[in-house]
C-alpha cells in the first residue's frame, strides 16, 4: 500500500472537500458535466468483501462514476447480499431505477489467494450480461476491481475500458522532480525517477514496460528510456545541443526524437536501442513534438516553417509535409487519437491555451477546454478521455475531459505541481 | 587613487605618532615637546608605493567591471532577435573567444513559461543559436560554442507576470569549467 506516501496522487474532490475532508477516503472526484446519457447501474456489495483491506465494489463504483457515463443507483439497506443470480430480487432493483445490477463475492483461498467473482445482470430481462472470476493476491485486488470495471464498461458501452491502465506524469515539489507512475485513478503512485533537474516529455513504450523521457540531469536535455520494472536507465539520444521530444513508433522498435546537432530543432528517427539515427525533416525552422500515427505510417509534428507554429503531417518514410492547422497563429503539441481519425492539440487564442481536437477528414476543430493554461494533452488508449496539464490558483494539476467535451475531471497531488501526463497503453494479457 | 594615498598618509601619520610616542617613553615629559612633532616627514612613501603599483590580476570573465562578466541576453516575447543593447556584450564574448582559442562556452537558451514545453525547448534553442551565430560572424569558432536549451524548465524568476516572463526570456553564457 502506498497510502503513507506523502506525494501520493489522489483524485481531488474540490466540491466535496468543502463538505467533508473525509471525502478523500471515499474516492470521490470532481466531475463537471456528465455524458448525454447516464446508464443507471446498481452495484450490490460483494459477499464477504468486508474482509478485504478495501471494498472491491467501492473501487468499481468510483471507476464507473468517474467515466461520467453511469449513474450509480443506491445499493444500501439490503437484508441479504445477493451473491448468485438466484439470490437477486429483481423487482427491488427495478424499483430503485437500476437497468443493470452487479453482484459478486469474495472468498479467501487455501493458497493465500483471493477468489473474486462478479456477474453483470440485466434487471429487465433478468439475465446475465457478463461475468468473470479472478484468483489474485491481496496486492492485486485493486487492479482486479479495475478489471471488473473495465468488463462492465466494455459490455455496456461497447468501448474498451481503461480503468486498469496506468498513467505517468511529473511532480515538481520545491526543487525536486519526480517521474511517477500511478493507476489511471491516481492510486498507487510510485516514483520511477527522482532528480533535482527537470524531467519532461514522458512517453510510454507501446508494451507499457518502458518510458522515454527528457532529463536535464546532465545540465542539458538528453533523451533516456527507462524500464519501469528494473528502473534501468538508457541513453537514447545525447548529441551536441539539445535532445528532446521522444515519441514511440507503434511497434516499439523506433522512436522519433528532436535534435539540434545539425543546427535548428529537427526530427530524427532512431532505433529503440539508440542506433541507426537518421534525419526525417530538413528545414531551417523549428520542427518538433513528433507523434506517430497508430498505423505507424505518419508522423504529426509542430513546425513554424510557415511563420507561426502549426501542425503538419509527414510520411515516416519522408517526403513533403502537409499542413493541418490554419486557425490562429499557435497550434502545438499534437497527439493522434488511438483510432487515427483525429488528433488532439493545444490552440492559443487571445493569449489563452486550450485543448482542441481536429478531425482528419472533415478538418473540423472542436475546442474542448476553456481553462486557458492547458498543456500536454494525451489520449486514453480507448480514445474516450483526454488527460492534460493545467493550473488551478497557480498550481499545476492534471485534468481530464471526455473526447466529446462533456465530462471533466481534475486530479491533484497533496503538495507540488503535477504536469506532463502520458496515458499508458492497455496491457494485453494482464 | 588620490583618496587612497591620502588615507595612507593619514594612516602613516598615526603610525608615526604611535612610534614617536613609544620612542619618547622614558624621556622627560617636562620638555613639553608635542609627540607628533615630525609630521613634516612622515614615513609614508614605502607603505604607499607597493599598494599603488600592485596590478589588479583578476579574471576578466568575473570582474564586475568587465563587460565579460555580463552573461545574459534578453528577448521579446516569441522572439530570438538580439536587441541592440546586448550586442556589445555578445561582441565582447566573441572577441574573448577569438583571443582565447582554448576557451569554450555553452549558451543556454530559456523561455518564459507560456505555451508548449517542447516548443519552448525549440525556442530556447533558437535564442541560444542566435547568440552563437553572431559570435561566429565575429570570429569565434564552431567548436568553442555549444548551444543547449532549457526551454521554460529553469526559470530564474518564478512569478506569473511580465516582469518574471521577461527575466526568463534569456540566453545565458557559461564558460567551460564555471
Amino acid at each position: 500500500m502506498k497510502t503513507n506516501n506523502p506525494a501520493r496522487f489522489f483524485l481531488f474532490p474540490l466540491l466535496w472537500l468543502l463538505v467533508t475532508p473525509a471525502a478523500y477516503a471515499q474516492l470521490k472526484i470532481e466531475i463537471i458535466g456528465f455524458g448525454s446519457t447516464q446508464f443507471p447501474i446498481a452495484i450490490a456489495p460483494f459477499k464477504a468483501e468486508d474482509t478485504l483491506p478495501r471494498k472491491v465494489t467501492d473501487i468499481v463504483a468510483a471507476d464507473l462514476y468517474r467515466s461520467g457515463f453511469f449513474k450509480i443507483v443506491d445499493s444500501g439497506g439490503l437484508t441479504a447480499i445477493p451473491a448468485e443470480p438466484a439470490d437477486v430480487q429483481y423487482p427491488l432493483w427495478r424499483a430503485r431505477g437500476a437497468d443493470v445490477l452487479v453482484i459478486g463475492a469474495v472468498s479467501a483461498m487455501s493458497n493465500g489467494y483471493w477468489d473474486v467473482r462478479f456477474r453483470l445482470l440485466d434487471v429487465g430481462k433478468q439475465a446475465q450480461l457478463t461475468g468473470f472470476a479472478y484468483q489474485v493476491t491481496t496486492t492485486e485486488l485493486r487492479r482486479t476491481a479495475h478489471k471488473i470495471a473495465d468488463a462492465i464498461y466494455e459490455t455496456l458501452t461497447g468501448d474498451v475500458g481503461v480503468f486498469s491502465t496506468r498513467i505517468t506524469y511529473v511532480v515538481k515539489n520545491g526543487t525536486r522532480f519526480e517521474l511517477q507512475v500511478a493507476d489511471a485513478d491516481g492510486y498507487g503512485a510510485q516514483a520511477v525517477l527522482a532528480s533535482y533537474e527537470p524531467i519532461i516529455s514522458p512517453a510510454w513504450s507501446p508494451d507499457g514496460t518502458r518510458i522515454a523521457y527528457v532529463s536535464f540531469q546532465q545540465k542539458k536535455p538528453i533523451v533516456y528510456i527507462q524500464s519501469i520494472y528494473t528502473n534501468r536507465q538508457q541513453v537514447i539520444a545525447n548529441y551536441r545541443g539539445s535532445n528532446s521530444a521522444p515519441a514511440w513508433s507503434p511497434d516499439g522498435k523506433q522512436l522519433a526524437v528532436v535534435l539540434t546537432k545539425d543546427g535548428n530543432s529537427q526530427i530524427y528517427l532512431v532505433n529503440a536501442d539508440g542506433s541507426n539515427l537518421r534525419r526525417l525533416t530538413n528545414t531551417s525552422t523549428i520542427d518538433t513534438e513528433p507523434n506517430f500515427s497508430p498505423d505507424g505510417q505518419w508522423i504529426i509534428f509542430t513546425s513554424d516553417r510557415g511563420g507561426s507554429p502549426q501542425i503538419y503531417r509527414v510520411p515516416v518514410t519522408g517526403g513533403a509535409p502537409e499542413r493541418l492547422t490554419f486557425d490562429g497563429n499557435y497550434n502545438v503539441s499534437p497527439r493522434y487519437a488511438p483510432d487515427g481519425k483525429s488528433f488532439v492539440f493545444i490552440q492559443r487564442s487571445g493569449g489563452r491555451f486550450n485543448v482542441a481536437v481536429q478531425d482528419f477528414v472533415s478538418k473540423q476543430t472542436q475546442l474542448l477546454t476553456e481553462d486557458g493554461v492547458d498543456e500536454s494533452p494525451t489520449f486514453a488508449p480507448n480514445g474516450r478521455i483526454i488527460l492534460y496539464a493545467t493550473e488551478i490558483r497557480g498550481r499545476g494539476i492534471l485534468a481530464a475531459v471526455s473526447s466529446d467535451g462533456r465530462v471533466r475531471q481534475r486530479f491533484s497531488v497533496e503538495a507540488g505541481d503535477v504536469r506532463e501526463p502520458a496515458w499508458g497503453p492497455i496491457m494485453k494479457g494482464q | 587613487m588620490r583618496k587612497l594615498l591620502v588615507s595612507i598618509v593619514v594612516l602613516g601619520l598615526f603610525a608615526g605618532c604611535a612610534s614617536e610616542t613609544k620612542e619618547q617613553k622614558g624621556a622627560a615629559v617636562e620638555e613639553g615637546k608635542p609627540a607628533i612633532a615630525p609630521v613634516t616627514k612622515p614615513p609614508v612613501e614605502p607603505v604607499a608605493k607597493p599598494i599603488v603599483q600592485q596590478p589588479i590580476v583578476g579574471n576578466p570573465l568575473t570582474d564586475p567591471g568587465n563587460i565579460l562578466s555580463k552573461r545574459s541576453v534578453y528577448y521579446d516575447y516569441d522572439s530570438s532577435v538580439i536587441k541592440d543593447e546586448f550586442k556589445p556584450l555578445v561582441t565582447a564574448h566573441a572577441r574573448y573567444l577569438t583571443q582565447n582559442r582554448s576557451a569554450k562556452m555553452t549558451i543556454q537558451g530559456n523561455t518564459d513559461e507560456r505555451g508548449s514545453r517542447e516548443y519552448n525547448i525549440a525556442l530556447g534553442q533558437r535564442r541560444a543559436d542566435s547568440v552563437k551565430q553572431m559570435m561566429l560572424l565575429l570570429g569565434a569558432q564552431e567548436g568553442q560554442i555549444e548551444t543547449v536549451s532549457f526551454g521554460e524548465e529553469k526559470p530564474r524568476a518564478t512569478g506569473k507576470d511580465e516582469a518574471a516572463y521577461s527575466e526568463n526570456r534569456r540566453s545565458d553564457i557559461v564558460y567551460q569549467g564555471e
